[in-house]
């Protein structure tokens, strides 16, 4: 066996990895703070991206546009807590998914309605050449967005670890009631969450989107976000990374040394087959809260 | 000090409060007046109302008729909501133990001082200036009611993995975390064997004497409430029945009816 070979898959495959990590994240998120499987994520990374790109091509600079669309994406979050959260307070969390259903489709179609539905391509002056390594070739955008990756994760976990909000965050997460005595806002906490994963899921949006060009498919990236959640645990930072850098390396090793024996386009269902298997050993993910139900 | 002349001024006063749900009576025209400093005990049979009337007094629940009004250093309250209750001091615990479970007993009582920290949002994430001297100020204040329950060893545990008798001590340490003027302890001492009962009956007593804060609890254990209460007020069926000092009300016909069901 050709073991630079293999460093070389296994490499490509951690650092794009860290990409389906930060679609993933977005999830994560909200999941921990509301509750609710915001079905939207993946529409809200289109989004993000197509008005991030756009903004560019009118010849804004990146950080201008960044802030646009950042600020953009808070004032949404807003609104999402005002008409759609707010009204739905104490609903089952299935009336609350369904909502985020609803908003997916909203923000796929005003995003294409009004910015049109074709692919932009989008530059951020990181070049997509393979740099040698002791030997193996590793992208240089890759090392870059695993970079960004890295800080961001850092950062989010300190944040919820450290800070008053960030503890407000995770409180209302575990009991509504509660944290409302304690005085905790849970309005003003579920339009941070939203905003944070809107942040999220604006970074995710521009990496992908210098990788694959912003388009419509940026929003099935979601569907790639499930197996990690389930490998790493709904509501766990840690879990997302862990379970995107698994799934990106198994899903490449997979189609590297299983492809040509039972046929390729194996990475295109292996995660879900591996997200069924921990289902079965492993319900809450590598990194879930286990919890025990006393009866 | 003699408890009696401790006692100050009326803080809590619930005026003809009456809640329903549907059909069902939870309370019916109850009043009751707590004083300043006072560890008053609401009792009675199971479905009596009592935590229907702690909800109404932390604004949880809004009643169809009466008010609830506080008097804090002289100035009158009507709190509308939950979170307004906790900004005018006033804590609680709930009968089923309502703690954050995945976060740590350090993290949930830090949750307690919420309301007491005000730096922004950049403030803390960038953890620098006035974001990093609040946490360490209140981190340092959370530390003491710590060592005040003897908490220490579970500090960074799960609330989740504690025993019931621990997860009770640690959210009474997350209200005891918001500074509060005026508590409210939904049955702190339900499903607790004897010896956590008079631990937390000495951290109740311990918290009243220290902290000079004002106690409304609700407790089954009527040897437990005749020993710690100043005052005791009784409901029945959504009615106040009986309301006085434990000695006066243990000898009421009435509350020995309405727990015995002798005809008096």
């Amino acid at each position: 066996m050709d073991w630079s070979f293999f460093v070389e898959v296994l490499v490509g495959g951690l650092l794009a990895g860290v990409m389906y990590s930060l679609v993933a994240l977005g999830f994560v998120l909200i999941y921990k703070a509301s509750g609710v499987f915001n079905f939207a994520q993946g529409a809200m990374v289109f989004a993000a991206a197509l008005v991030f790109a756009r903004l560019r091509e009118k010849g804004v600079g990146l950080l201008p546009a960044a802030l646009l669309t950042l600020a953009l994406l808070v004032a949404f979050a807003f609104g999402v807590e005002k008409l759609v959260l707010r009204p739905l307070v104490n609903q089952p969390p299935i009336a609350l998914f369904m909502a985020t259903i609803g908003l997916a489709f909203l923000i796929e179609g005003i995003a294409q309605g009004v910015l049109g539905a074709q692919v932009h391509s989008l530059d951020i002056g990181v070049s997509d050449v393979p740099i040698q390594v002791r030997g193996i070739a590793i992208s240089k955008f890759d090392l870059f967005s695993a970079g960004v990756a890295a800080i961001l994760v850092a950062a989010l976990a300190l944040f919820f670890s450290r800070t008053r909000t960030g503890r407000a965050l995770r409180a209302v997460a575990d009991d509504h009631q509660a944290a409302l005595a304690v005085g905790i806002p849970l309005q003003r906490i579920w339009a941070i969450v939203w905003s944070v994963a809107g942040f999220v899921a604006l970074v995710a949006g521009v990496l992908w989107g210098c990788r694959i060009g912003v388009q419509f498919s940026l929003t099935f990236l979601a569907l790639k976000a499930l197996p990690v959640l389930i490998l790493g645990g709904f509501e766990s930072i840690p879990g997302a990374i862990v379970g995107g850098l698994i799934v990106g390396a198994s899903e490449k090793l997979a189609e590297v040394y299983l492809g040509p024996r039972i046929g390729s386009g194996l990475e295109n269902w292996f995660p879900y087959v591996l997200a069924v298997v921990f289902l079965l050993v492993r319900p809450e993910g590598l990194f879930g809260e286990r919890r025990i139900e006393r009866v | 000090m003699e408890r009696s002349e401790r006692i100050g001024d009326v803080i809590l006063s619930v005026e003809g409060v009456s809640l329903s749900f549907g059909g069902v009576r939870a309370l019916d025209d109850v009043s009751l007046e707590v004083r300043e400093r006072e560890i008053c005990a609401v009792i009675g049979p199971n479905g009596a109302g009592k935590s229907s009337l702690l909800n109404v007094v932390n604004a949880v629940y809004r009643p169809q008729k009466g008010v609830v009004r506080f008097l804090f250093k002289g100035v009158e309250r009507r709190p509308t909501h939950p979170q307004a209750a906790a900004r005018l001091g006033i804590a609680r615990t709930f009968q089923n133990i309502a703690l954050f479970k995945g976060m740590s007993a350090l993290d949930n009582l830090m949750t307690g001082r919420y309301l007491k920290m005000h730096s922004t949002l950049l403030e803390q994430a960038l953890y620098w200036g006035r974001g990093q001297r609040e946490e360490i100020r209140h981190r340092r204040k959370v530390e003491e009611v710590i060592d005040f329950l003897q908490i220490e060893a579970i500090r960074k545990t799960p609330v989740g993995r504690l025993p019931y008798g621990l997860q009770k001590r640690v959210e009474l340490g997350r209200a005891l975390a918001a500074e509060p003027r005026l508590l409210l302890l939904d049955e702190p001492m339900a499903g607790m064997n004897l010896e956590e009962k008079q631990d937390m009956c000495r951290f109740i007593l311990d918290v009243n004497d220290q902290f000079d804060t004002t106690i409304v609890l609700i407790e089954h254990d009527m040897a437990v409430v005749m020993d710690i209460s100043d005052r005791v007020a009784v409901l029945d069926y959504g009615r106040k029945i009986a309301d006085g000092p434990p000695d006066d009300v243990r000898g009421n016909p009435k509350v020995i009816e309405a727990y015995l069901g002798v005809a008096s």
